[in-house]
């Protein structure tokens, strides 16, 4: 018996999606070298070593928790609370360096991470057991984790006096004392190193795709989706929980109405640019910092040209729409290709 | 069989669905290294059956007994872990992952914890090779053809120490040739002593691959047969519990009416070129071919679905440029498209919504519904197909196949088209809701519609067509009038053969040397 005729065709159909995909990261880089150029036109210091400093330091904050975020959205979901949590986790350990001067910086991040974690498992236990969608257990945790954040810290800001010095060293120096990448930038590297090895080479980061990919055949197969939603969501919540820590370093205080608020737009901006299909299934660690990178790129360039900061919301929820809009646009293009509708 | 010990017994397995009961105390035995036929009409429980013991679904009663053990089977990874494995009619594949990984979804290989890729695409390529198909354990499912996805599940169920192969209408999309080169398989792993259970709607492969039938009606078994010692009408009474006509015959009908649908060179790139053909009023013409000949493209292209790049179509004797579904409808042309689920109905929603989607404008000439419009309609309908339902405001999911198609088909009819155009008007569903559909088409025609059939069941075609049309990669390879067409001159004009016709008289196709 020869082989089924038509493999080969299939074969070639395969190929343009993986080909697509390769684009996709491509465009990420064109747009952010375009945007480096015409930026750098206007305004010939852009790339000075003040602004790219400015853009490593604020893409960190971005990059931890887009990492968690990109796996919900692989996953078919949505987690609208990283910013509440994280503003959590920042504000109760902010609370106890201010009240034990001295606690260990170290076992206070792993603190604010599983702060993150456990509010995290919330979201994942609602969503992956009393099956509420994540839009609704997210907005409904989203709008609860910032009441506590205002409970627990009587609505008072962290106050920078109470913020170790050494972790505000972090945001400051680097590997051998260098100014250009701070430790954050590292720390965010190693967190999304962390997250690409446990998607590629662990068996519950690949069911992470195996789930966004076909959520019914994944159940069918005895992939514990369950168990695969709630570590997922968890581990959004403890990258949101370390970005909390990220933000104490970065700004040097915690304030309950301004640490993480809005922050959820900016991370599902930066996961959608990076060419996460927001319909699940697919989603890469390098195109999620390439993402992030874009995003804080954009961020230090409206500042650098003047224009105000107000603007920032409008231009990431735009980005987002347009990102969207490109793809869905593309990909219709494609099946209208292949298909011929 | 090669060898007369059960791996696999049910005792009085029942199942209820919402107060239904679809199993009835079902008890049947599974021997190593045989094909086990499983046939009945829809809603009979055989899906049901498999999906019980892949452990999908729960029975509510009753055990499975398992390789001399009673076993409980909560979830289909469990029956994976016992060796069972359930291939289904639509591959459940993961199209963002590549094809090792599907293959191993769940369970790569590991290495002291850590997924072994290159041990995974390794077996995956043995595995791959062990099936004779070549597809490139690195590519992506997606957009790969039905016939390939169903062989990576097969390759799945392989990967594990597999013991029982059960297999939901794994032929229901694939071509001949496909079909073939599944059977080899089935009969490789059958001589390795797995036990295949293949549950079919197409006698003839049932015939053709299976060494026992079981037959099951309204969930209850109500036939076990060997193969060899039965025939097609045996089974065929046993399922419908009556004497019947596998098929109902059309009357060759007044072919001189007049001509409705004139096609002349229709082309399309890369999907069919220089179709002509033509239907009468009060004719059948049925439009053969395997699958992907371009059949459905040239239906849609009729419908205005999809663009054509040169040709001609003749409506009643006008030209007429379609550029759209409405502007079809417009002529009285309607296309009924082969998937019901996606294409042609609204699942949750009631019978007569669906029905009277087609022509809402005329039930509303105010903007507003008129419902006693809506009713009477849909009521008329119901009647005129008979279709089995408990009231119109039931949700379309609830019905069976066969009134499924008639809903659709009342749809399309409530527009009162002139030239039907049905893709596949029979796929998947029950024999006696078979010949419902092809008497109804019947008397359409002898009322003077001109009526294009697509299908791909040689029976129907000669049963029911006027004239045959065979298609082969996108063009029109032969026209055969119903008194000189035969199974084997439409098989050989589509698979592009020449036949030497004493050969057809001496050598049936059932010969496989």
């Amino acid at each position: 018996m020869t082989a089924i005729s038509n493999a080969r065709t299939g074969n070639q159909n395969s190929a343009l999606p993986v080909r697509l995909a390769r684009i996709r990261e491509a465009a990420t880089v064109v747009l952010l070298a375009i945007i480096i150029a015409i930026v750098t036109g206007i305004e010939p210091n852009f790339l000075s070593a003040f602004n790219i400093r400015s853009i490593l330091l604020w893409v960190p904050l971005l990059t931890v928790i887009a990492m968690g975020e990109m796996m919900v959205i692989i996953i078919r979901g949505i987690d609208v609370s990283v910013g509440s949590t994280m503003g959590f986790a920042g504000i109760v350990v902010g609370m106890i360096f201010r009240d034990h001067p001295g606690f260990n910086i170290y076992l206070g991040t792993v603190l604010g991470i599983m702060i993150g974690a456990v509010l995290g498992a919330i979201n994942g236990s609602l969503i992956a057991w009393v099956k509420i969608p994540p839009v609704i257990t997210t907005l409904g945790t989203l709008s609860a984790y910032r009441g506590f954040v205002f409970i627990v810290s009587g609505a008072r800001q962290i106050d920078p006096n109470y913020i170790p010095k050494e972790l505000i060293r972090w945001s400051q120096r680097g590997p051998f004392n260098s100014q250009l990448v701070p430790w954050v930038v590292i720390i965010a590297l190693v967190a999304a190193l962390l997250i690409y090895l446990f998607l590629h080479y662990t068996k519950t980061g690949r069911n992470v795709y195996t789930l966004g990919s076909n959520p019914e055949a994944a159940l069918l197969r005895g992939i514990p989706v369950n168990r695969t939603t709630f570590i997922v969501y968890t581990i959004t919540g403890a990258m949101a929980g370390l970005a909390g820590i990220l933000y104490a370093s970065r700004f040097g205080f915690v304030n309950p109405g301004q640490t993480g608020v809005g922050f959820e737009l900016t991370v599902i901006a930066a996961v959608v640019l990076g060419g996460t299909n927001v319909f699940g299934g697919s989603g890469s660690v390098i195109g999620t910092l390439l993402g992030c990178l874009l995003l804080g790129t954009i961020n230090v360039a409206l500042a650098v040209l003047g224009i105000d900061a107000t603007w920032q919301l409008a231009v990431y929820g735009v980005a987002i729409l347009l990102t969207v809009s490109i793809d869905a646009i593309i990909q219709q293009q494609i099946r209208r290709l292949v298909t011929g509708e | 069989m090669s060898e007369q010990t059960s791996i696999l017994t049910t005792h009085d397995l029942h199942m209820a669905f919402g107060g239904v009961d679809v199993l009835k105390g079902i008890n049947f035995s599974l021997f190593a290294g045989e094909v086990l036929g499983l046939v009945g009409e829809n809603g009979a429980g055989k899906s049901t059956l498999a999906k019980i013991v892949a452990g999908v679904h729960q029975p509510s009663q009753g055990e499975i007994n398992y390789q001399g053990q009673t076993v409980q089977i909560p979830s289909p990874h469990v029956a994976t872990k016992l060796g069972i494995a359930l291939i289904h009619q639509e591959p459940l594949t993961f199209p963002d992952l590549d094809v090792a990984e599907n293959i191993f979804a769940g369970r790569q290989p590991l290495n002291g914890g850590v997924v072994n890729w290159n041990a995974m695409y390794k077996r995956a390529a043995e595995l791959l090779a062990s099936l004779s198909v070549q597809i490139d354990p690195h590519s992506k499912v997606r957009g790969m053809s039905i016939a390939d996805q169903q062989m990576i599940e097969m390759a799945a169920a392989l990967s594990q120490e597999v013991k029982v192969v059960l297999m939901d209408e794994p032929t229901s999309s694939l071509t001949p040739n496909e079909v073939a080169h599944l059977f080899t398989n089935m009969r490789r792993l059958r001589d390795q002593g797995v036990a295949i259970v293949f549950i079919s709607h197409r006698l003839e492969e049932v015939f053709e691959i299976c060494d026992r039938v079981l037959v099951l009606r309204d969930g209850e078994l109500v036939g076990e047969r060997v193969t060899k010692a039965t025939k097609v009408e045996e089974i065929i009474r046993l399922m419908v519990g009556r004497q019947l006509s596998a098929l109902c015959e059309k009357k060759t009908g007044a072919n001189n009416g007049q001509l409705l649908l004139e096609v002349k060179n229709l082309s399309r790139t890369e999907k069919f070129a220089d179709i002509s053909l033509d239907v009468h009023a009060g004719e059948i013409v049925g439009l053969s071919g395997l699958v992907g000949a371009g059949r459905t493209d040239v239906g849609r292209a009729l419908f205005g679905m999809l663009d054509t790049d040169s040709g001609e179509v003749w409506l009643s004797g006008k030209p007429v440029k379609i550029k759209s579904p409405r502007e079809a409808m417009g002529y009285g042309l309607v296309y009924v498209p082969e998937d019901r689920q996606h294409h042609g109905l609204l699942m949750p929603m009631a019978i007569s919504q669906n029905m009277t989607l087609s022509i809402l404008e005329q039930l509303s000439p105010s903007g507003w519904l008129r419902g006693q419009a809506e009713q009477t309609v849909t009521n008329e309908y119901t009647e005129k197909l008979h279709i089995v339902l408990r009231n119109i405001s039931q949700a379309v999911r609830e019905l069976s196949g066969g009134n499924q198609q008639k809903v659709v088909l009342s749809k399309w009819l409530l527009t009162r088209p002139k030239v039907l155009i049905l893709d596949e008007p029979t796929r998947g569903i029950d024999i006696g809701a078979k010949a419902e559909v092809h008497r109804l088409m019947g008397e359409l025609a002898s009322q003077g519609l001109a009526i294009l059939m697509i299908s791909s069941e040689l029976p129907e075609i000669l049963a029911m067509s006027d004239r045959i049309v065979v298609m082969r990669e996108g063009r029109v390879v032969a026209q055969l009038d119903k008194a000189d067409a035969t199974q084997e001159r439409i098989m050989a004009a589509a698979t592009g053969q020449v036949l030497d016709e004493a050969t057809i008289e001496s050598n049936p196709v059932e010969d496989h040397s």
